[in-house]
């Protein structure tokens, strides 16, 4: 099983290489340039200050220089100073961004873990009944809406008419003048439009692989052995197919890893929640190319230990995935 | 396992919807007294990204720099130039020298005095090439800077130079804070020092930015005690906000303007402000076009089209028809250029005048080949998108087929713009308070990222701009750019659609503002909130 680990973990190198060189390719051939985009059509700006300013930044020199000077300085885990005019390092930028990113993500993801895999199990084991679909048509509804939408309507219901829930933000502005309860509410009543948001999405797709999967373990014949035995019907579901149930799930898990980093660009920016998102779609806006390739390198290096995470969890899951 | 899961989802809302914030009973019509106290929370899309003026070009930055720092001289209500930390300045008779005397009793944030060396530093550091700021441009042109002692400053140019003046508006920098070191890694970056009404206080990245205010401001201390400024990246939810009291002012779009604020609530807790931006919006001929290089095309195309319509269907009448680059309550606008009212049958015999026949398809024709061409115009700009379409319709009404092409912005200014890869374009531009017009007129501005990119050419326009660029005296500045309004009016090399209105909410507690030509910040540290309407009372209202 080491073996097998540190194999995966070696062939992630390549792997990473050629996403970044993609990357990196990609958005330097993205029309526009770091902070003089702000300046385009400014009469103040002139020939000089532009050639002056990318020299700076050090976007005269040809492509693959550029790309050499940003692998050198990344195999020693320096992602450089950011090209917003404000020239943070890149690493600080993320990390004070992180931390709220993946309190509503993980607050989303068990979530829809916790809703989805109940209700898949009910739809299995109460397949065509009337809850079955009632069920069925809320998560597809759910996942069919337009998130932002849905976002908005809630804002405008609990925000605006019922003025019970904020709109947005991750903290009221009076906040530290609050007691430690009323800061916890405070939180909550952020927390609770948009975390309901991020998640409904995910659980269409947990609870319909659950409740397939379920479905396809309770039409084996071990399954029947065990019914015949006479065990009682919620021992089968727990003991025997609930288990064998969860692989599809699993994969699932392992791919919304990333996403606990890389944030909700559409969701950060309605709710103006100062996360991972908002800073890759600003990023993107300014044509900041330090900040986007580390969000980027760190988002692909989290995917692929994803799938590998997702690959332990198999074989913890089903014994006969595992290796060595 | 479900009711279990009901009960605690029923749960967390109740507990949710009683935790509500009490409703305010709207008494803000009183007017009251003058009082320190209160907070305004205002908004931005975007973050700001550097807080030394000039390293950075955004909108944000500027918006909070500019209430930290003071330039030597700023405009007031009525957009005159007024002394800011110049109490005074004489012009001398050659009109090539500058000599300002500054304020004695102002005094940098963290105390220290501002004197003419600050100011020198600030000129200095922004003529030099290692600085990577898009402002050096007129301070470059400064043949000699002196400080003469240390509340004089005198500064020197090789020719008489119009926007001297105004462009001594730069904000000031401490120069015993930056000098000997790298501007671009400054602290000050991050947490900027001025002489401004407002000091920094903090700032939660990505979130808010808080500003108190100065206590020994040298025009007094502002009344309003902490400017926030929020960072709320989509407009929907901006407006939201607004509406629930989260954010105290914000601009309006013309339908939100219109429609969407027109009820009993937010008429109780808001005030709508309503003045001329600061921009006109057109539609642009590429001049090399062989249908565009005839003044009669042009002439036939602006007659062709509806202003009127445009103002009042797409903005909501929020809005005025443009006849030039010049908003009409600046001083250097001028009313008696030839107009064109909407005239179908004008437009019709100039097009016939020009060559253009009307052919069997109802398009017309020159030399066989129908009259069509493409408007392009930026993504993400529902205004102008809408105004091509009014546009396309009303020039298929007199025969033209008009493409309407949209663009992401880069890609528009990079492959379409520079390249002069294009027939006609729509887009916006800013009238700056200084009236000068050189940049975007001049025949010389023609070249790759210069701003005449529709290659306008008129040699008597030439003449007028570079006399009004070096002429001091205001009223002789007038009659040289009145021409100039004259000729742009006659030839067209524009169709000059509206100057929208700009539209801003404020709420209602905040007293003390009069909309004027400058807008209606002009004089923020004059707005007050009695003490009976009040909504922050507490100071502390910064991060835990």
């Amino acid at each position: 099983m080491l073996r097998y680990l540190l194999k995966r973990l070696f062939f992630m190198i390549p792997m990473l290489l050629g996403i970044s060189i993609i990357s990196f390719a990609v958005i330097h051939l993205t029309p526009g340039e770091p902070s003089v985009l702000e300046a385009e059509m400014n009469p103040k700006v002139t020939k000089e200050v532009r050639d002056r300013i990318k020299a700076y930044y050090g976007l005269d020199k040809p492509l693959h220089i550029q790309y050499f000077l940003w692998l050198k300085r990344i195999v020693r885990l320096d992602f450089g100073p950011s090209f917003a005019p404000d020239r943070r390092p890149v690493i600080d930028k993320i990390a004070e961004r992180l931390p709220i990113t993946i309190t509503i993500e993980l607050l989303s993801t068990v979530l829809f873990f916790m809703v989805g895999i109940p209700i898949g199990v009910y739809s299995a084991r109460y397949k065509d009944s009337w809850l079955d679909k009632g069920l069925s048509a809320f998560v597809f509804a759910g996942y069919a809406m337009p998130h932002f939408w849905l976002a908005l309507l809630l804002m405008l219901f609990f925000g605006v008419y019922l003025e019970v829930l904020p709109i947005s933000g991750i903290k009221s502005f009076d906040f530290a003048d609050l007691s430690f309860f009323e800061k916890g509410i405070d939180l909550v009543k952020h927390l609770v439009i948009i975390v309901f948001c991020s998640s409904i999405g995910g659980l269409a797709g947990v609870s319909r692989y659950m409740k397939n999967s379920l479905l396809e373990v309770l039409r084996q014949e071990y399954i029947t052995t065990a019914y015949a035995k006479g065990l009682p019907e919620r021992m089968v579901l727990r003991k025997h197919a609930l288990r064998n149930s969860l692989l599809p799930v699993i994969t699932i898990f392992g791919l919304s890893v990333p996403g606990l980093i890389g944030g909700s660009v559409i969701m950060e920016s309605i709710f103006s929640i100062p996360g991972m998102g908002q800073l890759f779609f600003m990023s993107v806006m300014s044509r900041d190319y330090p900040t986007i390739m580390g969000i980027l390198v760190i988002g692909a290096f989290l995917t692929l230990l994803g799938n590998l995470l997702a690959d332990i969890m198999y074989a913890v899951a089903d014994p006969r995935i595992r290796i060595g | 396992m479900f009711p279990k899961l009901w009960i605690i989802w029923a749960l967390v809302l109740f507990f949710c919807l009683s935790c509500g914030k009490p409703k305010e009973i709207g008494f803000y019509d009183d007017p009251g007294k003058a009082s320190f106290g209160d907070t305004i929370i205002t908004s931005s899309t975007g973050e700001p990204s550097n807080l030394i003026p000039i390293l950075a070009s955004d909108q944000p930055s500027h918006q909070i720099s500019g209430l930290v720092f003071n330039g030597l001289v700023k405009y007031d209500k009525n957009l005159d130039i007024v002394g800011d930390l110049a109490e005074s300045w004489d012009i001398s008779k050659d009109n090539l020298s500058i000599t300002f005397h500054l304020r004695k009793n102002v005094s940098w944030h963290d105390g220290r005095p501002f004197t003419a060396h600050d100011v020198m530093y600030t000129y200095r550091v922004t003529v030099d090439e290692k600085t990577p700021t898009a402002y050096s441009g007129d301070f470059k042109l400064v043949k000699e800077a002196q400080v003469l002692d240390d509340y004089t400053f005198k500064v020197t140019y090789e020719k008489p130079f119009a926007p001297a003046l105004i462009s001594w508006n730069a904000a000031i920098m401490p120069r015993h804070l930056l000098e000997g070191r790298d501007i671009t890694a400054s602290p000050l970056r991050r947490a900027p020092i001025g002489t401004g009404p407002y000091m920094f206080s903090e700032w939660i990245a990505g979130d808010r930015l808080i500003l108190s205010a100065n206590p020994k401001y040298f025009e007094g201390r502002p009344y309003l005690n902490r400017y926030v400024m929020r960072v709320v990246p989509d407009t929907a939810t901006t407006f939201l906000e607004l509406k629930q009291g989260g954010i105290d002012m914000a601009a309006l779009t013309p339908m939100q303007a219109v429609r969407q604020t027109d009820y009993p609530r937010f008429k109780r807790e808001f005030n709508k402000f309503k003045f001329l931006a600061f921009s006109y919006v057109y539609m642009g001929y590429n001049l090399k076009h062989r249908y565009f290089k005839d003044k009669r095309v042009r002439q036939a195309i602006t007659y062709a089209i509806d202003k009127k319509e445009i103002v009042d269907g797409i903005l909501l009448g929020q809005g005025i028809e443009a006849d030039g680059p010049i908003k009409p309550d600046m001083w250097s606008y001028n009313g008696n250029v030839k107009k064109y009212g909407y005239n179908k049958e004008k437009a019709a015999s100039l097009l016939k005048e020009a060559g253009f026949e009307m052919g069997p398809d109802g398009i017309l024709r020159k030399d066989g080949a129908p009259f069509e061409f493409t408007v392009l115009t930026s993504q993400g700009n529902d205004v102008r998108i809408k105004c091509a379409e009014l546009i396309q319709k009303r020039l298929s009404d007199v025969g033209i087929r008009l493409k309407i092409r949209v663009i992401e912005w880069a890609a528009f200014i990079n492959e379409f713009i520079d390249k002069k890869n294009f027939e006609a374009v729509i887009l916006g531009w800013t009238i700056p308070q200084d009236p000068d017009l050189f940049d975007i007129w001049h025949s010389s501005k023609q070249g790759k990222k210069e701003l005449n990119f529709i290659s306008f050419e008129n040699a008597e326009v030439d003449e007028m701009l570079v006399k009004s660029r070096h002429t001091l005296d205001r009223k002789e500045r007038k009659k040289y750019l009145d021409r100039v309004q004259e000729i742009l009016a006659e030839e067209q090399p524009y169709t000059f659609l509206f100057i929208p209105y700009a539209n801003t909410a404020v709420h209602k507690r905040f007293k003390g503002i009069e909309p004027a030509p400058a807008g209606i910040t002009y004089d923020f540290i004059k707005w007050y909130v009695p003490e009976n309407q009040r909504r922050y009372k507490k100071s502390a209202a910064l991060s835990p």
